[in-house]
């Protein structure tokens, strides 16, 4: 018994190092590569490198829980969520106000930060099952209408001055609870310069050997936690999917008629997806937004854009598969996110595009004299409002072109144990252990 | 709403023995309800007053029926008939406007489709609802009841999972010695939705069987499938008649139903019009009328 | 008995759906406490463990009209923007995502020409500046004007001065361009966005439709640049103290305890909504489009086979659905005067819980619902006073959800009446 449940844990790991650890390594390989390039072309010392590095690979990681939880919904149970920048509101807002100095304003309670973590991802549970329960009855378009309506109610319930005390109001919620990795490496965790824990020693005097210096070592560190638990959902997420109860999730998306005929409580399944999902995305709020380097909790982050951003990574990556949710995650939070405006940093730096038209006209009507500086130096300018645009075409086209998604394989099988051919009873025993029957 | 079937009941079959209401004040003991289990009391499925309105239009219109202890029991009518109404009443799809389904004895009209499956009471369609992008193998693997597996808590945290691979293997071998069954087996890995029409019908059938049905409703089976397709599918309900499966099956094929059917219920017009032995139907009158009356 | 009758139904809906119940029993609460409040009538405080709550108030009657009338005004744009949203949903079968940033396009393009009409001194003036610039002669007026700052509405309210009073033929032009150019870009969408997509699933265009609101919205932006501004001039523009005008009119009323100011804005709005209303009603009952609409609406597939030409149907619903939005995009910047690239898609909700509330591809349904929603969204404001003041949107959402939750074919009935 003890025999086989190591092999159980470690059964997903072989898998992921076996194949889809390649993939994601390649990925991360070659985002690294890319925006090392480009800091290097943009002249940067070892910590502003690192600094970008890094933050491309925060961003990816979190963009990558986020998209992970909202497959466990949309992928696998066919549940249409718009409403994910609530809850992640929710997780980010709980855990402020549960796990802040009660001397600050606004107040938090002072509990521990685990119990801070757990009681976001609660909240954001909960919040999500006060929706599921009533609104997973209806039609999907339905659910998006309700979903996108909820996350509005709570922004601007967090937004509100009549709560301000509270939440923080319009300004937002200024006093986060204290980064466990400053707790860890810093005596003083408010205080970047403070004296060194032990641990904060090692690591300091590690970074400093590659001329890195503290303010970038801090979040660093912090992004290793994140990707840590980037690769705790992925498991989670993976177990879940690949198990009878993924099956019935399967199911429900491809014909929820049919899993009722067959003895299945699909409500009970789809709320449970549902509030898994939005724990999750509770996680993602609190990882990014009440911990993450650049933290700020504010109802104004909020805003349904980053929700649509969300599917538009997990459409790049394929709903229905977690490790297509993973690549997409990291694919638009690196290329699609970060990289235009580090692009027009270099294109501004490398060819002395100094033209900055005041609108559109200003910079067409040159044209006319032959002259394009002025509509590339407003072209660079505009490069974020370009970026959405660029954002809504690429999800008309994958919507048109590519319905399942450019990476993702959406028919992972969702089963316990292998389910090739050679796991046939009877099935000469050599062949199935070389088929690679990883449960035997 | 369950009221009113109550009324109905009380009202129109005063006299029924097999109503639990009946059985339960005699001895609601636990003793009795494993004694259900281990020798099925009851009619597997009995029919009362159903109906069924959509709008105004009335689909089913009082039908009234018995299903005998493993018996394999023909419902034919022209089309239009409240046939497949009928199964969809019967199985929760559509909750029925007036009348009683009861299974074993006991009452489930209204329950909803999963609650009615989970008693043993399980339906294929007349469109087979194969999942399309689930191989065969998954598509069996999905159908029994009490997978440990589907709680989430067993199928993630370490050390429970443990169980949780346990049982999928034995279901997996389950699912392996189905498919042998129907001989569907060379098409385990395939996805269901490169199966061609009758291989689908098949394996509805076969996931079917693996919730471990107690009756099973058949909706037009042999709809669009190839006669030596047919054959087999016939077989294997015969060899499971003979395991003591009840079958109540929706047919067109009347030739079909005559030769294969003990029992046979015409339905006309939303109502019972006959119900008996084959040779009694093909002699009705009325019978030969409809079906005519039916098709010109 | 008759009234035992009715309790006795009653407690039997109750029962049957609580929640319902529960959602009637509040606003029989509400409008009680409303009337209260009319009356003058005060109960309380009754204590709760965290407030006190007061039954009834002190709400003079002009507040609640004024609240009213501009619950009318916003509501009315609601409903004009809600009927293409509801048509396109009954019948190309999706919600659309991009249907509030139709509306932005609208109110840009038709302001835009408005500006530089209004801004250049009018219609003639225009047309001889124009006429100058291609022959030669006279003298331009568009000198002393910025046509830059004017095409892209950077110049300040004052200096263009569009208002319907003092420039009504550029509202006018500028409501026209307004519907027109919403309806060319919604043709162009359709072409080569949705048209390719006909026979994907609602999910797959709800998604597309997330696209084109980016596109929509991030064009706009690009063009007019991503600041809100004012647009109309309030300069010289007409408006009525109705509260005093009653007051005097009815002395024995004694004097107006508080204003309720209407302007010709809003009048015109309400006017001319109304006049849209009535036209689409007109068009749909003398001409065979309304019937093809319903049985598109119905099905399809169906519709296809009996002949109806569903291509053409499809571009007529656009058609209509795209110029009353645009419409109302253009009348709500006039009404409200303020405007930016998110003015749209901040109204998408709304319009959404209007079509919603009024049962989806109801037409008379949609209007109806934009009148709920933008009085319920203005009345609700005399509860939430003061700081509350921020959850009269989330009242109207509270109320979309709820209605989806208990009455999902609309609070109408679902009649539908394409």
């Amino acid at each position: 018994m003890s025999e086989s449940t190591t092999r159980d844990v470690l059964d997903p790991l072989r898998n992921l190092f076996a194949y889809d650890a390649a993939k994601v390594t390649v990925m991360f390989l070659g985002i690294w590569a890319l925006f090392y390039a480009f800091g290097t072309q943009l002249g940067y010392g070892n910590t502003g490198l690192l600094a970008l590095v890094r933050r491309v690979t925060f961003l990816s990681a979190v963009y990558g829980i986020v998209v992970l939880a909202l497959n466990i919904q949309w992928g696998y149970a066919g549940l249409f969520n718009i409403g994910v920048a609530g809850f992640m509101a929710v997780g980010a807002y709980t855990v402020a106000m549960l796990s802040s100095s009660p001397t600050g304003a606004p107040p938090g309670l002072g509990l521990p930060l685990p119990i801070g973590i757990i009681g976001g991802m609660l909240a954001a549970t909960l919040v999500g099952l006060v929706a599921a329960l009533p609104a997973l009855r209806l039609k999907a378009d339905y659910l998006a209408i309700v979903t996108v309506a909820l996350s509005e109610i709570i922004r601007i319930f967090y937004n509100t001055p009549a709560f301000a005390d509270i939440t923080g109001g319009a300004s937002g919620f200024d006093n986060l609870p204290t980064n466990p990795v400053n707790a860890l490496l810093l005596q003083d965790p408010t205080n970047t310069v403070s004296e060194p824990t032990a641990v904060g020693e090692v690591v300091f005097s590690f970074f400093s050997s590659f001329g890195v210096e503290r303010f970038v070592a801090i979040p660093t560190v912090y992004t290793v936690g994140v990707l840590v638990a980037l690769l705790v959902v992925y498991l989670v997420l993976e177990r879940t999917g690949k198990s009878p109860y993924g099956r019935v999730l399967k199911a429900i998306r491809e014909d929820e008629t049919a899993a009722q005929s067959l003895g299945k409580d699909t409500q009970n399944f789809k709320v449970r997806a549902f509030a898994l999902g939005c724990g999750l995305m509770g996680l993602a709020g609190i990882l990014w937004f009440a911990m993450g380097p650049r933290a700020s909790i504010t109802p104004v982050t909020f805003r349904p854009n980053i929700t649509f951003y969300i599917f538009i990574a997990l459409i790049i990556g394929g709903a229905g598969s977690n490790m297509g949710s993973v690549l997409g995650g990291a694919l638009f939070a690196s290329l699609l996110f970060e990289a235009p405006p580090v692009v027009r940093n270099i294109i501004t730096n490398a060819f002395e595009v100094s033209a900055d038209p005041a609108n559109l006209i200003e910079a067409l009507v040159p044209i006319a004299s032959g002259e394009l500086m002025p509509l590339a130096g407003f072209l660079l300018n505009n490069i974020d409002t370009l970026r959405f645009m660029g954002m809504g075409l690429l999800l008309v086209v994958l919507v048109q072109r590519r319905p399942d998604g450019l990476l993702g394989a959406r028919k992972e099988t969702a089963a316990g144990v292998s389910l090739a051919a050679d796991t046939r009873p009877g099935h000469s025993n050599a062949a199935a252990e070389n088929g690679g029957d990883d449960d035997e | 709403m369950s009221n009113a079937g109550d009324d109905i009941a009380d009202a129109e079959v005063p006299e029924d023995v097999d109503i639990p209401e009946d059985i339960e004040p005699e001895g609601a003991d636990s003793e009795i309800e494993k004694g259900a289990k281990e020798v099925p009391h009851g009619l597997p499925l009995r029919v009362e007053g159903l109906r069924k309105e959509f709008g105004g239009i009335t689909a089913v219109d009082g039908a009234s029926f018995e299903v005998e202890e493993g018996s394999l029991t023909g419902l034919i009518g022209p089309n239009g008939a409240g046939k497949s109404t009928t199964f969809n009443c019967i199985t929760g799809v559509h909750e029925p406007t007036a009348g009683d389904v009861y299974f074993r004895g006991e009452e489930v009209t209204g329950l909803r489709p999963h609650e009615i499956a989970q008693r043993g009471l399980v339906r294929t369609f007349q469109i087979a609802r194969q999942l399309d992008e689930m191989t065969v193998l998954e598509n069996v693997m999905l159908a029994p009841g009490g997978q440990k597996g589907e709680s989430i808590t067993r199928s993630v945290v370490p050390g429970l999972r443990g169980q949780v691979v346990t049982q999928e293997r034995d279901l997996r071998e389950e699912a392996w010695e189905t498919l042998e069954f129907f001989e569907l087996d060379h098409l385990a890995t395939e996805y269901a939705g490169n199966l061609s029409g009758g291989q689908r019908k098949l394996l509805e059938l076969a996931r079917a069987l693996m919730t471990d049905p107690d009756v099973m409703l058949l909706d037009e089976p042999f709809a669009g499938v190839n006669p030596t397709l047919e054959e087999k599918l016939l077989d294997r309900i015969h060899d499971l008649r003979e395991q003591g499966l009840t079958f109540l099956l929706v047919e067109h094929d009347m030739d079909l139903i005559m030769e294969n059917c003990e029992h046979v219920i015409v339905m006309h017009q939303g109502r019972v019009l006959d119900e008996g032995p084959p040779e009694q139907i093909q002699n009705n009158e009325e019978v030969i009328e409809a079906y005519l009356g039916g098709n010109v | 008995m008759e009234a035992n009758a009715t309790v006795e139904r009653g407690l039997r809906a109750a029962r049957r759906s609580p929640g319902a119940a529960v959602v009637w029993a509040v606003a029989a609460v509400l409008l009680l406490d409303l009337l209260a409040k009319l009356v003058g009538v005060s109960m309380g405080p009754f204590e709760t463990p965290w407030f006190a709550l007061w039954f009834g108030g002190d709400v003079p009657i002009s507040e609640v009209v004024g609240l009213a009338w501009s619950g009318v005004v916003i509501g009315a744009v609601i409903g004009l923007a809600s009927i293409g949203l509801s048509l396109t949903y009954s019948i190309l079968n999706f919600a659309n995502f991009a249907h509030g940033d139709y509306l932005t396009v609208g109110a840009f393009s038709g302001w835009a020409v408005t500006y530089v009409i209004a801004g250049i001194g009018g219609l003639l003036a225009l047309t001889e500046t124009v006429v100058n610039a291609v022959t030669g002669l006279g003298q331009s007026r568009a000198g002393d004007v910025d046509l830059v700052s004017l095409v892209l509405l950077r110049t300040p309210p004052l200096d263009a001065g569009a208002n319907i009073w003092l420039s009504p033929v550029a509202i006018v032009v500028g409501l026209v361009v307004a519907v027109a150019m919403t309806v060319v870009v919604a043709l162009v969408l359709d072409r080569f966005v949705y048209r390719p997509m006909r026979d994907a699933d609602g999910i797959s265009l709800l998604i597309a439709s997330i696209g084109v609101a980016f596109m929509l919205r991030y064009l706009v932006a690009f063009v007019f640049g991503n600041s809100r501004r004012i647009v109309t001039s309030t300069e010289q523009l007409p408006s009525m103290n109705v509260a005093e005008a009653v007051t005097d009119a009815l002395p024995f009323l004694g004097p107006a305890r508080g204003s309720i100011i209407i302007d010709l804005h809003e009048v015109t709005l309400v006017v001319v909504a109304a006049v849209l209303m009535f036209g689409l009603h007109i068009l749909l009952q003398q001409t065979k489009l309304g019937k093809a609409m319903r049985a598109m609406a119905d099905n399809r597939a169906l519709a296809q086979v009996t002949g109806i030409p569903t291509e053409r149907v499809i571009k007529s619903t656009w058609l209509i659905g795209a110029g009353l939005t645009g419409a109302a995009g253009y009348l709500l910047v006039l009404s409200q005067g303020g405007l930016g690239f998110q003015t749209g898609w901040l109204l998408l909700l709304l319009i959404f819980a209007a079509v919603i509330m009024g049962g989806i591809g109801s037409i008379y349904g949609a209007i109806a619902g934009g009148l709920v929603i933008g009085l319920a969204s203005r009345m609700s404001l005399i509860w939430l006073q003061g700081d509350l003041s921020s959850f009269a949107r989330p009242t109207a959402f509270a109320l979309m959800i709820l209605i989806l939750l208990f009455r999902p074919s609309g609070i109408f009935g679902g009649v539908k009446t394409a």
